[in-house]
């Protein structure tokens, strides 16, 4: 695990260095604020949970996961130290680990930075902790399946705009295919059982099932098959890469 | 050590290796020289294990790059071309982790870390970030990363370029001191540095092997090979004196400072019989010279099969 650990600090560190991390966590902690406090009604619900501010979750991370992944390795091949990483001794799934787990790892520090949001609902009610807690993993949980994402369509492309673009592509697809109205739009054209097998395929419905507070094990499962799908096909693709 | 065993790549139609057999000992520095464009970086990143082979195979001491990579990058150093690195990190950041990245123990790591830093003169750029380094000074950081785990096999992408003179000679220095017990292929399309660093050569061009020689070898191919230069003032009755000569093939003098150059027949040495003419006739010559024979000619020859030494072909990309 020499490598993985190698490459995840490398990753990290290059976030801290840059802008990226300072620029990403003011703005997701300040989007996370104003939305729970002004689009989610945080006060007017007169409810002591933090429903409204996970519910913003998959908006926010819509922008700013692309963002954070967007260079991952579009950025080693346009400047060439895609040749320097894979002549070292690893293996290329060691690589993408790496990687995943430096941004992921990272979105989990966005989400501890944003405890004065739980103190607040603590102060002012007397919350159910638990099901607090089951919301910041599933909003984790969420995060992993999107970097996955953006890791794996990064490997597509040297422009970092691309893959921004696809990324935030793929993620709102999978945010919307479980909607009502969406699901509605199709019902009459196609099978009903096509379409509540798709309906599945939501990422909002399993954050939203996790996030209140009922951990099943068919959502887990969920972020975390496709969370290892994309990192797979991420690295076929890298592969491929070789031998075109 | 280094083998390919039928190496060739394609992109498309392009072939751009093609068939590339070659097999370097340790001991041997072999130079990989060609035109722009031959497949010296191909063939390279194929060995590397960057890019996968169209066909054949490369094996790295002994390692098949596609069947057990892993042990091929551990016995190998590799420079790719234009020595890439991060260049948001500083000089010791990066190679901190090339040593994370190689498996060291922290002790051992540190040690080599020290000597590789003092061997390459990096102490005063260490705390500096790459992108801000120049040209030469990066190619340092990138040589440091390829020889930081003192590797069997040390593989480098044009190695000098970029670099000033002096820095040419420290760098060349340090590839002959570690040229004894190891394997070494560098590219170039520097002729000089054939001759200062490797002792064999191998040209390629369009993906094709055209040539395995010494240097020296190479140079008794050139038509120059044997000759004498020389400069005179006032020897235009000596020159037909010279041709008279039995063993005097041609005469040529340049037209911009008058130098003479005598070639000789094949197989004939020709240094004291134009010498003891000149004597003879007393004429004063201010400098002799018997040639070695011009790299660059040979190379010429070879990569554009063009015969004549004096025109030069270009457009050769």
């Amino acid at each position: 695990m020499n490598p993985v650990n190698a490459v995840l600090r490398r990753e990290l560190r290059s976030y801290f260095v840059t802008p990226v991390a300072y620029v990403f966590l003011v703005i997701f902690l300040v989007l996370a604020g104003i939305l729970t406090f002004y689009a989610g009604d945080f006060y007017e619900r007169g409810q002591a949970d933090l429903q409204p501010f996970f519910t913003m979750h998959p908006w926010l991370y819509l922008i700013l996961v692309p963002a954070l992944t967007m260079r991952m390795w579009a950025e080693e091949t346009k400047g060439g130290t895609l040749e320097l990483l894979l002549t070292l001794p690893l293996a290329l799934w060691q690589a993408m680990l790496g990687k995943f787990l430096a941004a992921w790892l990272f979105i989990g520090l966005a989400l501890v930075l944003t405890f004065p949001i739980w103190i607040t609902v603590n102060y002012l009610g007397s919350p159910d902790n638990g099901v607090i807690l089951a919301g910041y993993l599933g909003s984790w949980l969420m995060a992993g399946s999107f970097i996955a994402i953006g890791a794996c369509l990064s490997a597509l492309t040297r422009s970092q705009v691309v893959a921004f673009i696809l990324t935030a592509l793929v993620c709102v697809l999978l945010i919307l295919v479980g909607q009502p109205q969406v699901l509605d739009f199709f019902s009459g054209t196609l099978p009903r059982r096509l379409i509540n097998g798709v309906a599945h395929l939501s990422m909002l419905r399993h954050f939203e099932a996790i996030s209140r507070g009922v951990l099943d094990v068919r959502d887990l499962l969920y972020f975390l098959l496709s969370a290892i799908g994309w990192l797979l096909a991420g690295v076929l693709l890298l592969d491929l890469k070789r031998t075109r | 050590m280094i083998e390919t065993d039928q190496l060739t790549r394609c992109y498309g139609n392009l072939t751009a290796v093609d068939a590339l057999s070659i097999r370097v000992e340790p001991g041997q520095v072999l130079g990989l020289l060609g035109p722009n464009g031959a497949g010296k970086s191909t063939a390279m990143r194929m060995i590397a294990g960057f890019l996968v082979p169209t066909s054949g195979s490369a094996r790295v001491c002994g390692h098949d790059v596609s069947r057990e990579p892993l042990k091929a990058k551990r016995a190998l150093g590799y420079l790719p071309e234009g020595a890439p690195s991060y260049g948001e990190m500083t000089v010791r950041e990066f190679l901190q982790f090339i040593i994370r990245m190689r498996g060291f123990k922290p002790d051992a790591g540190y040690r080599r870390f020290e000597a590789v830093v003092q061997q390459l003169q990096l102490e005063e750029v260490l705390g500096l970030c790459i992108d801000t380094l120049s040209k030469g000074l990066r190619r340092r950081v990138g040589l440091a990363q390829a020889i930081l785990h003192d590797p069997p096999v040390l593989m480098l992408d044009e190695p000098t370029d970029g670099l000033d003179p002096n820095q040419k000679h420290a760098v060349r220095q340090l590839i002959d001191v570690m040229a004894r017990e190891r394997t070494i292929l560098i590219s170039t399309h520097l002729l000089e540095e054939v001759h200062a660093l490797c002792n064999r050569v191998v040209i390629i061009a369009r993906g094709k092997l055209l040539a395995d020689a010494t240097p020296a070898e190479l140079e008794a191919r050139s038509r120059y090979h044997g000759a004498v230069s020389f400069s005179a003032p006032g020897s235009g009755m000596s020159q037909e004196m010279l041709g008279r000569l039995p063993q005097v093939a041609a005469i040529e003098v340049d037209p911009l400072d008058g130098r003479i150059t005598v070639f000789p027949k094949p197989g004939e040495r020709i240094l004291e019989p134009v010498e003891t003419l000149l004597r003879e006739q007393g004429l004063e010559v201010s400098e002799i010279q018997l040639e070695r024979g011009r790299l660059d000619e040979v190379f010429r020859q070879i990569t554009t099969g063009n015969g004549s030494a004096g025109s030069v072909t270009g457009g050769h990309a």
